[in-house]
């Protein structure tokens, strides 16, 4: 009896310095850094829905995974196979319908539940996350790079993007190297980029401000350095910036955009304008001539 | 091209295969042991011992993945670490997730279903000894291949999935990507004629009185598991097929250029590779539910649950292979059918979690290492399984995809679920496959190294993944907050490493010190392969059972008591073996010889293999195998040796 009470209070004191260790590191991972935390630090109405589903998923499925954790400890302590253990044992006790009909049902509830959202916010997420007039930018994965360009305005950047704030961005992304995926964890999820294709995905920042963004599918040796700044700007800023990038910055030439497609890693850059016609070129000759009509929309936009 | 390597790190292990091999060629032939080791392992059709080497490869081969991802966290646990090159980061991620899956993941389970299903369905061999020889050995040659790969001419470096146009001759022009389709395509093979093997064994050779719906549960996984094998890997097999045309003859199947389209690929490939998670998993649910059963002393709970969910979670998991590319831009219809599809199938899954749970309830559970390993899989797997439906959510997956979110997600449920599930396995049958018992202390102790190292491990990754940290990084910048969760991982990696080093020294250390099985029956079991003693002679039954219910084996302990093991001598009759065969061994050689070939575009090499793999199949098929009987005789010296008689 003496040495099952020692025991027991070893037990407690282990489990309350496990307890405590936990509580330490609840703070150091949520609010020590919390905006370390991009993907649930949504600056855009995309990300935002997203940041949503994710908060209840997490709910709804802990439904689960909580009682099943708590049953676990329960039943492992209660009917171990120890002499003079007195809890209900029945070997041949295999069935009960009441049961299984709970364990079935719960499930479906919450996981038809957690079905009605997520189809509502994958029809939501591919119209525009607001109605101001939107802007358009195509973006082309290089190996290993980003190229930018602005139809409206002529302008194109390498490595980052200007946006302004609290407008919609149509991003229509193609690659001239193999697939990536266009990722800026803040502002919303990615969609990948594919030779041949012309993908559309909304995006929106509602305040100025810099938003990390890399690339997220594997293209090969220097995939790492595949970084790039999405940087939103007060719109009249952005027309600013359009305006000066007109006046002061070279031209990309055919040549340029050729040696910018050679593997490698390069600096941010900004051209004043780039050869007419090029999305669409890269897009037809990379596989975009056999798909033509399903792409005529978003390229000629 | 010169094959002698230029690099330190490859030369370093080329030098080491070099002597290990040299090592083991001098041992052979020092103790005269070649002879023993054709008769008795390289020629042999037993089921038994086609197990154990498929295991003796699973482990070797979970050493060689572990030590390439201890070499990953080496460079991953500090921000511009110059540990690796890009290069040979690229290679080892990429190794790496192709040997856990298929060279040992699937061999594990295949070491598993070889030991255990005939021994529990109450049948002499499989249907098709000689077929497992040769599945056996395509996977051992594929394995090969593979491993070879990085110190002949390069490693693939395109990750395990192997998405075209970077892995079209344009962007991988080395002999990398053409070992990886050449080796899988190979080792497919065994694969797909293992599954046809046991689904015919499981749905023709059971015991008398055995009716589907008395079957032990690991047996049913394994027949879900086999059905699944066989309508996934024929999509695996074309995808690598036309992906090497691609490669070796120059079609356009799925290049950049020229019409080709990268994107069916990705579909073939996840046609096959969602329903391979499955393939992994079923059989481990089946250990899991063959253990919480006897070391809780108590019947399976919600049997006809457990089966339905099996069959339904084996058809469903072909809906639902979209969810690894939600992010290709499908339209909403599309996305939204595969989320559902793809939570819906946490259903089955968690109605699988309860039942274990309530055959412990009322139970008398023993704390024993199979079952160790099986209260460590519930909470584990759960938390996996709920990722998974997070990740399912196509909405949050697009913030969640290729993060280390993932990562942390499938390693969750393929630890969790497949290695748990397999070593749970190990330890419950390793005295019916040698005879004696592992060790328990040891053993304890890398099941908790083991454990805390994987959550010190797998946690941090959820919250990396979070913090917008994508995988396949060989080195990221310092700025970004991910530095002090990047080395705890790290840290774990290596606890962990330290678990697996704890398990291969306690089953070294119980060779010696293990107490032998001289029961045949060390668990108290409740399935047909505890009435057997152990090891089991090669006809495994002297007289098939007959089967009066589940849990066949209770029931007959039940019944006649102390009895039950004897058979009286008169019964004996002769039994009906298999002759041995040096023929799939050689074959697969020839495979090797031929997919060597291939990989280094010598096409007067690989149509000497072809030539082989002809001659085999053409002796294959003029030959009279009728087999052997052996006698009653030597039938009562094995059983009187074992004191069955
Ligand atoms: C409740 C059940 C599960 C659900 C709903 C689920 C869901 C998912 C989803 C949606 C993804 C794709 C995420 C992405 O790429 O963005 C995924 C990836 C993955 N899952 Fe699961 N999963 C479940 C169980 C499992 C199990 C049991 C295994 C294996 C034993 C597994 C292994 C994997 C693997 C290996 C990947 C990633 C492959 C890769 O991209 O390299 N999952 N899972
Ligand atoms: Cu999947």
């Amino acid at each position: 009896m003496n040495e099952q009470g020692v025991e027991r209070d070893e037990t407690k004191m282990r489990r309350s310095s496990l307890g405590k260790m936990l509580l330490l590191a609840v703070p150091f991972l949520l609010t020590g850094c919390r905006d370390r935390f991009l993907v649930l630090d949504p600056a855009g109405p995309v990300a935002e829905t997203e940041y949503n589903m994710i908060v209840l998923s997490a709910v709804l499925i802990s439904i689960v995974v909580i009682p099943v954790i708590g049953l676990l400890i329960y039943i492992v302590r209660k009917y171990r196979d120890r002499p003079g253990n007195d809890a209900p044992y029945q070997p041949e006790w295999a069935d009960s319908k009441r049961l299984e009909i709970v364990w079935w049902g719960i499930p479906i509830v919450i996981i038809a539940v957690l079905s009605v959202f997520t189809v509502r916010d994958t029809f939501a997420l591919t119209q525009p996350p607001s109605d101001q007039e939107p802007v358009t930018i195509q973006v082309t994965s290089l190996d290993w790079k980003w190229m930018f360009q602005y139809p409206e305005s002529g302008v194109a950047t390498v490595n980052y993007a200007k946006i302004p704030a609290g407008v919609p961005v149509q991003f229509v992304l193609t690659s001239d190297a193999p697939m990536n995926s266009f990722w800026v964890p803040q502002l919303g999820g990615q969609t990948y980029t594919m030779p041949g294709m012309a993908m559309r995905m909304w995006l929106q920042a509602d305040q100025p401000g810099t938003y990390y963004g890399h690339g997220a599918n594997f293209t090969g040796k220097e995939f790492a350095k595949m970084e790039f700044d999405v940087i939103a700007e007060k719109p009249s800023e952005f027309k600013e910036w359009t305006k000066q990038v007109k006046e002061s910055k070279p031209k990309m030439t055919k040549e340029d955009y050729k040696q910018l497609k050679e593997p490698g890693v390069v600096e941010e850059k900004t051209f004043s304008s780039y050869p007419s016609d090029l999305f669409k070129e890269i897009v037809m000759k990379n596989g975009g001539i056999y798909r033509k009509e399903e792409h005529q929309h978003i390229l000629n936009d | 091209m010169s094959l002698w390597p230029t690099e330190p790190m490859v030369q370093a292990s080329l030098v080491a295969i070099i002597l290990v091999s040299i090592g083991i060629i001098f041992t052979l032939t020092y103790f005269k042991k070649w002879g023993w080791l054709w008769r008795e392992w390289i020629t042999t059709v037993d089921h038994k011992k086609i197990g154990i080497m498929y295991l003796i490869c699973a482990l070797l081969m979970l050493f060689r993945g572990g030590v390439d991802a201890l070499l990953m966290r080496i460079q991953l646990a500090f921000p511009d670490l110059q540990f690796l090159d890009a290069q040979h980061y690229n290679e080892i991620f990429t190794t790496h997730g192709t040997i856990m899956i298929l060279f040992m993941a699937m061999p594990f389970l295949f070491a598993m279903f070889n030991i255990v299903v005939p021994l529990q369905i109450g049948a002499r061999d499989v249907a098709f000894p000689y077929l497992n020889a040769v599945s056996f050995w395509l996977f051992f040659f594929g394995a090969l291949l593979f491993n070879i790969s990085f110190v002949l001419g390069g490693a693939p470096d395109a990750g395990w999935v192997n998405y075209p146009p970077l892995s079209e001759l344009t962007f991988s022009p080395g002999p990398g990507i053409d070992y990886y389709l050449l080796s899988l395509q190979i080792s497919g093979i065994g694969s797909i004629a293992t599954g046809i093997n046991f689904l015919v064994t499981i749905l023709k050779m059971r015991a008398p009185g055995m009716s589907m719906m008395r079957m032990p549960m690991f047996s049913w996984s394994v027949l879900a598991s086999c059905i699944v094998i066989i309508f996934a890997f024929p999509a695996l097999t074309a995808a690598l097929a036309l992906l090497s045309l691609d490669r070796i003859v120059g079609t356009h199947f799925f290049t950049m250029l020229h019409g080709g389209n990268p994107m069916m690929y990705m579909n073939l490939f996840w046609i096959w590779g969602h329903p391979e998670v499955y393939i992994v998993i079923l059989p481990a649910y089946g250990v899991f539910s063959e253990v919480v059963s006897t070391f809780s002393k108590k019947r399976l709970f919600g049997y006809k649950s457990m089966v339905a969910s099996l069959l339904l979670i084996s058809v469903a998991s072909y809906l639902v292979w979209v969810h690894h590319f939600f992010t290709m831009g499908s339209s909403a219809g599309v996305n939204s059918f595969f989320a559902v599809a793809s939570m819906a199938i946490a259903i089955p899954t968690g109605v699988k979690v309860f039942n274990w749970l309530f055959t412990m309830f009322r139970g008398r559970i023993r704390l024993s290492l199979p079952m160790l390993w099986m209260l460590a899989f519930i909470p584990t797997f759960a938390l996996g399984g709920a990722t998974g439906v997070m990740l399912a959510v196509a909405p949050a997956d697009y913030q969640f995809h290729n993060s280390y979110f993932l990562i942390a997600h499938f390693h969750q449920v393929l630890i969790g679920g497949v290695v748990y599930g397999m070593l749970a396995g190990l330890y419950y049958w390793w005295p019916k496959m040698f005879g004696f018992q592992l060790v328990e202390k040891l053993g304890k102790w890398a099941f908790w190294l083991f454990n805390i190292g994987f959550y010190v491990c797998f946690m941090p990754q959820y919250a990396l993944g979070l913090m917008g940290m994508t995988r396949r990084m060989y080195e990221y910048p310092s700025g970004m907050g991910w530095n002090g969760l990047n080395q705890v991982s790290t840290v774990g990696a290596f606890i962990m490493g330290i678990g697996f080093l704890l398990i291969v020294a306690q089953i070294l250390y119980s060779i010696r010190h293990g107490k032998r099985d001289t029961t045949g029956d060390p668990w108290n079991g409740r399935t047909l392969e505890w009435s057997l003693p152990s090891p089991v002679p090669h006809y495994n039954f002297v007289r098939i059972p007959e089967v009066k219910g589940r849990d066949a084996w209770w029931m007959m302990k039940q019944e006649k008591g102390d009895e039950a093991t004897s058979t009286p001598s008169s019964s004996i009759q002769p039994i009906h073996m298999p002759n041995s065969s040096g023929l799939p061994f050689l074959m697969s050689l020839a495979f090797f010889v031929a997919g060597f070939g291939l990989v280094f575009h010598q096409f007067a090499l690989a149509a000497v293999g072809g030539i082989g793999i002809g001659i085999c199949l053409f002796l294959r098929s003029l030959e009279q195998d009728e087999g052997y009987m052996l006698s009653p005789k030597e039938i009562r010296r094995i059983e009187s040796a074992q004191g069955r008689l």
